[in-house]
C-alpha cells in the first residue's frame, strides 16, 4: 500500500531570508492510510509546526511533501484538526460547532442549508459514540473540559478527513480524564479506520496510543528516533502498567534531552 | 426577582438616586445658596412643569439628532471596524489616522459644519456621529483581530476562505465587543448633539439651556440639566436591553 503523507528530506522555517528562523530541518517520514503515529519530543521543538507543515497551512522550504502522491501546496481539505484548547465557539450549541466544518467544505456547505437536520443528526450520532448522549444541545461553557475536548475531536472528524492532526490535545486534561480520553481516541481510530497523527510531550501517552513513536530533537526540530510500538491492539489501560510497555516509555525518554 | 435581588437592583439605586436629591435641598435651604448659583431641586422640578413645552419639544429635537447621528456611527463604524479588523495593512495604514482624527476635540469642528450645512439640525446630527463612532470602529476591530489563531487553524485547514472565517468566527466572536461599544457611543452621541446646540443652533435642550442662561433663568438651565441626565440614562438602558438580547452568550453564568 502507497504512504498516505510522504515527507522526504522536508525544512521549514518561519520567515524569509537571513532572518529566517529555521523550525524543521532535515524530517523524512511516511503515514500509512490509517495508521497512527505520535510525535514526541521536548517543548519548542517543531512539533506543532510538523503539523501545520502537512496540513498545508505552512510551506515547505526544502525538500518533498507529499499527500496522497500529490505535492502540498496549499491547505488541504482533507484533514481534520484539533488543540489543546478546544476553541469551540461559546454562541454554538455543541452540535452546532461540530457542523462548523461542514459549512466550509464542499460539497457540504452547499447542501448544510437545505439538509441541516440529516446533518444534524450526523453530528449528534458522532457526538453520542464519544460519550455525549444528552450534551448535544449545551453550550461549550455547560461542559466539563474533558467533554469540550470530545467535542473538539468530534469537530475534526464530521467531515471524514483522511488524516486527523491532534495537537496535544489532553494536555490541559486532569490524568483520569486524560487516561479517558485516550480510550475515546483509541476506540475512534479502531472504528474509522481514520489515520491519525498526535502532537504530544506525554510518552506514556504516545506508546499507548501509537503504532510508531517519533521523537524529535530540540529546534530545529529533527527525527531523532523512529520506534514502532508492537504492543498488540486492542490496547487495554492495564497494557501501561506491563513491563514491555514501560520499556518503550523508557528507550523513547532517553532520547529526549535535558537534565534527568 | 428574589428579596436580596430586589434590593440591590431597585431598592439600592432608587435610594442613592432620592437621598443626593433630599441632601441637594437640604444643603440649598440650610445655607441659603442663591437661585443664581444653585437652585434646590423643588425649584427645578417647579421650573420642569412650568416650562414643560419648551423642554419636551426642545428635548425631543436633541433627541432625534442624537439618535440619526448614532445610527450613523453605528452602520459606519460597523464596516470600518470590519474593514480595519480585515487586513493587518488597513488596520495599520488606517489607525493612526482614527487616533488622529479622534483627538480633535469635536466642540472645534462644529463651526466648521455650521460654515458647510448653516444653523439647523445637520451639525448637530454630524457632531454626533464624529463623536461615537470611534469606540464602535476600535471595539469591532479589536474584536476580529484577536480571533484565536488555532481557531483559524482549524478553519483554513479546511480551505476556508477570510471570508468564511470572518463570518463564522470573526463577526459573531466581535459582536459581545460590538454592543458593548454602542453604549459608550450613545452617550457620546449625545454629548455630541448637545455640544453643537450650544455652540450654535436654533433648537435643541443645549440651545434652550444657552437662551435661559443668557437670561439669567438658571432653573431652567438646571431643568435642561436633569433632562440631558434621565435622557441619558434611558438611552443607556437601551442599548444595554439590546446586547442582553443579543450577546447573552457572552454574559454566562451572571444570569442562567
Amino acid at each position: 500500500m502507497d504512504p498516505l503523507v510522504v515527507l522526504n528530506n522536508v525544512s521549514m522555517a518561519y520567515g524569509k531570508g537571513a532572518s529566517a528562523v529555521p523550525a524543521i530541518e532535515d524530517v523524512s517520514l511516511d503515514i500509512e492510510p490509517g495508521e497512527f503515529i505520535a510525535v514526541v519530543g521536548p517543548s519548542g521543538c517543531g512539533k506543532s509546526s510538523l503539523m501545520k507543515l502537512i496540513s498545508g497551512l505552512h510551506p515547505v522550504s526544502k525538500g518533498e511533501l507529499k499527500v496522497k502522491g500529490e505535492t502540498v501546496t496549499r491547505p488541504l481539505k482533507s484533514v481534520g484538526m484539533a488543540f489543546q484548547n478546544s476553541n469551540l465557539l461559546p454562541w454554538r450549541t455543541c452540535v452546532d460547532n461540530v457542523l462548523l466544518p461542514l459549512e466550509i467544505v464542499p460539497p457540504h456547505r452547499q447542501r448544510i442549508g437545505s439538509h441541516r437536520a440529516e446533518y444534524k443528526q450526523k453530528a449528534v450520532d458522532l457526538l453520542n459514540s464519544v460519550g455525549l448522549t444528552g450534551f448535544t444541545d449545551k453550550f461549550p461553557w455547560q461542559l466539563s473540559g474533558g467533554m469540550q475536548q470530545r467535542a473538539s475531536i468530534c469537530r475534526a472528524l464530521i467531515h471524514e478527513p483522511e488524516v486527523l492532526m491532534l495537537d496535544e490535545p489532553f494536555g490541559a486534561l486532569d490524568a483520569f480524564t486524560r487516561e479517558e480520553l485516550w480510550c475515546a481516541l483509541r476506540d475512534i481510530h479502531a472504528a474509522r479506520g481514520v489515520t491519525v497523527m498526535l502532537v504530544t510531550h506525554d510518552l506514556r501517552e504516545a506508546v499507548f496510543l501509537a503504532d510508531t513513536v517519533y521523537v524529535m530533537s530540540n529546534r530545529p526540530g529533527r527525527i531523532v528516533k523512529k520506534r514502532r510500538v508492537t504492543i498488540p491492539r486492542p490496547r487495554d489501560l492495564e497494557v501501561t502498567y506491563t513491563a514491555e510497555f514501560q520499556d518503550v516509555v523508557h528507550e523513547l525518554r532517553s532520547m529526549i534531552g535535558g537534565k534527568h | 426577582m428574589d428579596r436580596d435581588e430586589f434590593m440591590v437592583k431597585v431598592v439600592s439605586p432608587a435610594a442613592f438616586t432620592i437621598g443626593l436629591f433630599v441632601i441637594w435641598e437640604l444643603a440649598c435651604r440650610v445655607f441659603s445658596i442663591p437661585l443664581t448659583i444653585l437652585p434646590a431641586p423643588s425649584v427645578i422640578f417647579a421650573a420642569l412643569i412650568e416650562f414643560r413645552a419648551p423642554i419636551i419639544s426642545n428635548s425631543w429635537v436633541t433627541l432625534w439628532t442624537t439618535l440619526v447621528g448614532f445610527a450613523l456611527a453605528t452602520v459606519f463604524g460597523l464596516l470600518m471596524g470590519i474593514a480595519v479588523g480585515w487586513h493587518k495593512a488597513i488596520y495599520a495604514g488606517v489607525y493612526p489616522l482614527l487616533v488622529g482624527f479622534n483627538s480633535i476635540p469635536k466642540v472645534a469642528v462644529v463651526p466648521v459644519l455650521i460654515l458647510w450645512f448653516g444653523l439647523g439640525e445637520i451639525p448637530a446630527i454630524l457632531t454626533a456621529f464624529l463623536i461615537s463612532f470611534f469606540p464602535i470602529v476600535v471595539n469591532v476591530a479589536t474584536g476580529l483581530a484577536t480571533t484565536e489563531p488555532e481557531l483559524e487553524d482549524v478553519l483554513r485547514a479546511l480551505g476556508a476562505s477570510k471570508l468564511d472565517i470572518m463570518r463564522k468566527v470573526g463577526i459573531p466572536r466581535s459582536l459581545p465587543y460590538f454592543f458593548g461599544s454602542l453604549k459608550v457611543a450613545i452617550t457620546l452621541a449625545f454629548v455630541g448633539a448637545v455640544v453643537s446646540e450650544t455652540v450654535g443652533a436654533n433648537k435643541g435642550i443645549g440651545k434652550l439651556m444657552l437662551d435661559a442662561q443668557a437670561a439669567f433663568q438658571v432653573q431652567i438651565v438646571f431643568a435642561g440639566l436633569l433632562v440631558l441626565a434621565v435622557l441619558g440614562i434611558l438611552l443607556y438602558i437601551c442599548t444595554a436591553l439590546i446586547e442582553k438580547r443579543f450577546t447573552g452568550w457572552a454574559f454566562r453564568g451572571q444570569n442562567r
